[in-house]
């Protein structure tokens, strides 16, 4: 099992990694030990503290919390997907027309920070006389930013497709926009299927930002949960069970971008480097195969 | 290995379901502290109202409205509101709403001809005030919404409804904090870029790295106990609810900020906020907000929300234009 | 526009601090992360158990967690555990236990794509860990590694904005100070985001520099 990094393991290799396991086993135990004991002295742990979650009220809160975020992920991701693929095409176009302006607009989105994007779009329209509620600004931020980046990742998957995929669609006589959206542009989404999901994951995470506009998502029902000084300020059991719901929520996301990427590319990209020629007599039997 | 998946799923979503269906109906009342001896007994977080009666008028109509006009079409209104602030603008943890602020905002919808069952409230923060009455979003504002020219720019002003002062909430057994002026050397927390805040840095008060701000009152509050700040600099209104919340903890100071120039305390006038160009709806509610005043209907809201925190108050003088 | 260009004048005192403040954020929380990030490649690869088990669970919870969350819980729930830290450190650590996540897994898929047999055949020849490292595989590795890891200090610089929400004076606070001096909402951001398009300059020219001079023709 040798890596890049580190070589196998000889016999003073072998007891020094044991070593460093056990030492590394205390010690994780007595951080965790630490926390649990203090959290439990300051009183983390007190009943009164914990006594919201118990009512259907506040569940329903943070249900309704949790749905706001997802349904600003969902519109968000979908409108990003579209302005993503859009914006790459627009940026490997030939005509300058159409390239030019969509170069300025991903390294313009990506250089702004999403949070200011939100207040633009979110003051924006009220400058100009038209009601927003805090819904869309939040989406549209989203969108931009998010669109944006995406941009970037079709473009590397795009430019990453081997050339002969491109070289024999022109040799067969179809136009440029047909190379671009029926042979290129799936095959890029294929590829790079693992850093688009990464990208809707954090997408999904930046949906927290919306706080800030008044948007009744997760977060902000955690921080109203935790700011009830008559329950002892329970802001950390709050933000716990608030952070618990994300990394589950993100980590199921993740998991099922990993099983979406092995269903449709088949594992790991091949390798190119020749697999090793098995010592054994029985070379090309069911086993090793020269690639 | 998909067999077990499923059922990890199946698992994880009963589960779920099962501790949604463990949620206990009603308002969740915290067992309040038990008293030291002398002191006042905690306010729980239920809320409760004055209870001032609300009815709608009829038959009401203001020429020359376009908010009213837009108001009467939907049937309903929508009011800016603070959520965090006991006595004021609070919310409590089964939804319900009650306060000072709340209640005004119920009288002026009823002199509207609105029912205060159909009042839709919206959550603003400060800094957001003058956008959403700008852009629509809410009819008016009734929130700690200090009276001042600059915003004049902005919105109009019906009021004010109360006069508060600048004050320093402090720990309970801090004997070393009495007035804005023995700040020195102590941490001073208020919401990011308020003008308490403000005057604080202006007046260097403290010094610039004992500055602290947060988003809301309660996380000055919370940091406050936990003794990384030493005061919690705003309103004394608003102050003055949070001490009730826990007076075995925190205390308010009770000396306020007094403008050197004129030895009197810096005025925080509460108003409405209304859309700029709206007088018809201005005076409307100047008028409503006098009558209380003299039928004792204020007096009534005030005894039974913010005269609560330990205070008594009387109406101030309306100033119109 | 002199209303435009008088939003900027009148207000330099709080624009230039806060943009200062963030660049030194900016600044430590890089650093940091990059040192973090590296101890966190090595723990994951290592043929120790326990320090993979770590190393990964650690990349999962932060890569899933938001942002604002660990500021949230470092500013609330550290000072629970009896430890004082201050707002601006605390900011600090925040951004480093987060991006790190992010450094840790661009370094790593830089690391796989340098094939087994480059450092195998450097072991041959009788290198030591550090001659490996230096002198084969982080050249090799540093191509690929560049561009992601360009990208994740992007996102960094930008997340530096929600510091503002837990009392460090940085560029996101700005405008809620500018909007109680009644300043016109939509200047204020526009400066803001000028502000930030000045900061990533350096960063992008960094990354197309480093690009071409890499650049492998495949």
């Amino acid at each position: 099992m040798t890596n890049v990094l580190y070589d196998l393991p000889g016999p003073k290799a072998r007891l020094r990694n044991r070593i460093l396991g056990v030492v590394t086993v205390l010690g994780i135990v007595a951080l965790v030990a630490f926390i649990i004991m203090r959290f439990n002295e300051t009183g983390q742990f007190d009943s009164i503290k914990w006594q919201q979650f118990e009512y259907q009220a506040i569940q329903n809160q943070l249900l309704d919390g949790y749905l706001t975020t997802l349904r600003a992920a969902g519109a968000a991701a979908v409108l990003a997907l579209v302005f993503g693929a859009v914006l790459a095409v627009g940026r490997l176009s030939d005509h300058a027309a159409f390239r030019a302006p969509a170069t300025l607009f991903v390294e313009l989105f990506r250089a702004i920070p999403l949070l200011i994007l939100i207040f633009f779009a979110y003051y924006g329209p009220i400058q100009l006389g038209y009601q927003v509620g805090p819904f869309w600004p939040l989406v549209i931020g989203l969108t931009l930013y998010n669109g944006a980046v995406l941009a970037e990742i079709f473009r590397a998957g795009i430019l990453a497709v081997a050339k002969g995929q491109s070289e024999a669609a022109y040799a067969l006589g179809m136009r440029k926009t047909q190379v671009m959206w029926s042979i290129l542009l799936p095959q890029a989404v294929r590829a790079m299927l693992p850093a688009i999901v990464s990208q809707v994951v954090v997408l999904l995470k930046d949906t927290a930002l919306g706080f800030i506009i008044q948007l009744p998502e997760l977060l902000y029902v955690g921080k109203q949960i935790g700011g009830r000084l008559p329950f002892g300020l329970p802001y950390v059991p709050s933000y716990l069970v608030v952070a618990a719901i994300y990394i589950t929520t993100c980590g199921l996301l993740s998991w099922f971008a990993f099983w979406l990427q092995k269903r449709l590319v088949g594992g790991k990209r091949q390798k190119t480097t020749a697999k090793p020629v098995p010592l054994t007599a029985d070379t090309g039997a069911a086993g090793g195969t020269l690639v | 290995m998909r067999i077990t998946r499923i059922a990890a799923f199946a698992a994880v979503a009963t589960l779920s379901l099962g501790l949604a269906a463990c949620g206990k109906e009603g308002t969740p009342t915290p067992e309040t502290p038990a008293g030291q001896s002398g002191a006042p007994a905690a306010q729980g977080d239920a809320c409760t109202s004055s209870g001032t009666s609300f009815t709608p008028a009829t038959g009401v109509d203001i020429a020359g409205s376009p908010t009213f006009a837009k108001i009467k079409t939907a049937g309903k209104v929508v009011i800016g509101v603070k959520f965090d602030q006991p006595n004021l603008g609070y919310k409590d943890a089964s939804g319900k709403r009650c306060g000072f602020d709340i209640e005004i905002a119920q009288l002026i919808a009823s002199k509207l001809g609105i029912d205060p069952a159909k009042i839709e409230y919206k959550e603003v923060a400060s800094a957001n005030r003058e956008t959403a009455i700008k852009g629509g979003e809410v009819d008016y504002y009734v929130g700690t919404y200090s009276i001042t020219d600059k915003r004049k720019a902005d919105v109009s002003f019906a009021g004010p409804y109360f006069i508060a002062a600048q004050d320093l909430l402090v720990r309970k057994d801090d004997t070393s904090i009495t007035g804005s002026d023995s700040l020195k050397g102590k941490k001073v927390c208020s919401a990011t870029g308020s003008t308490p805040i403000q005057r604080v840095r202006d007046q260097k008060l403290t010094e610039d790295s004992n500055i602290v701000e947060f988003k809301t009152y309660s996380e000055c509050v919370s940091q406050l106990i936990d003794k990384k700040v030493d005061a919690v600099t705003t309103d004394d209104a608003i102050l003055k609810g949070y001490a009730a919340q826990n007076p075995s903890l925190l205390k308010v100071v009770g000396k306020p900020f007094t403008d050197p120039t004129t030895g009197k305390p810096y005025p925080e006038k509460y108003g409405i906020g209304l859309p700029h160009d709206d007088k018809a709806l201005r005076d409307f509610v100047n008028a409503a907000l006098e009558k209380a005043e003299s039928d004792g209907t204020w007096q009534k809201i005030y005894d039974g929300t913010l005269g609560k925190s330990g205070s008594a108050g009387t109406a101030p003088a309306l100033e119109k234009y | 526009m002199n209303e435009f260009l008088h939003v900027l004048t009148d207000n330099w005192d709080i624009i230039g601090s806060h943009f200062l403040t963030t660049i030194e954020l900016f600044l430590i929380a890089a650093v940091g992360s990059l040192v973090l990030g590296t101890l966190l490649t090595a723990m994951r690869v290592s043929p120790v158990p326990a320090l993979r088990g770590f190393g990964t669970s650690y990349v999962l919870l932060l890569r899933n967690c938001p942002l604002t969350l660990v500021f949230a819980l470092l500013v609330f729930a550290v000072p629970k555990l009896d430890v004082s830290i201050d707002y601006f450190p605390g900011a600090c650590i925040a951004l480093i236990a987060y991006t790190s996540a992010f450094v840790c897994e661009a370094l790593r898929s830089g690391i796989n794509t340098v094939p087994v047999g480059q450092a195998e055949a450097a072991r041959a020849l009788g290198m030591n860990f550090t001659q490996v490292l230096s002198n084969v595989v982080l050249p090799q590795a540093f191509r690929t590694v560049v561009p992601p890891m360009i990208s994740v200090f992007n996102a960094m610089l930008k997340n530096t904005t929600i510091a503002a929400g837990f009392s460090v004076a940085e560029a996101g606070a700005i405008q809620a100070y500018l909007s109680e001096r009644s300043e016109n909402q939509i200047y204020v951001l526009l400066w803001i985001a000028i502000g930030f398009l000045i900061l990533v300059v350096p960063l992008v020219t960094l990354q197309r520099m480093l690009e071409r001079r890499w650049r492998v023709a495949r």
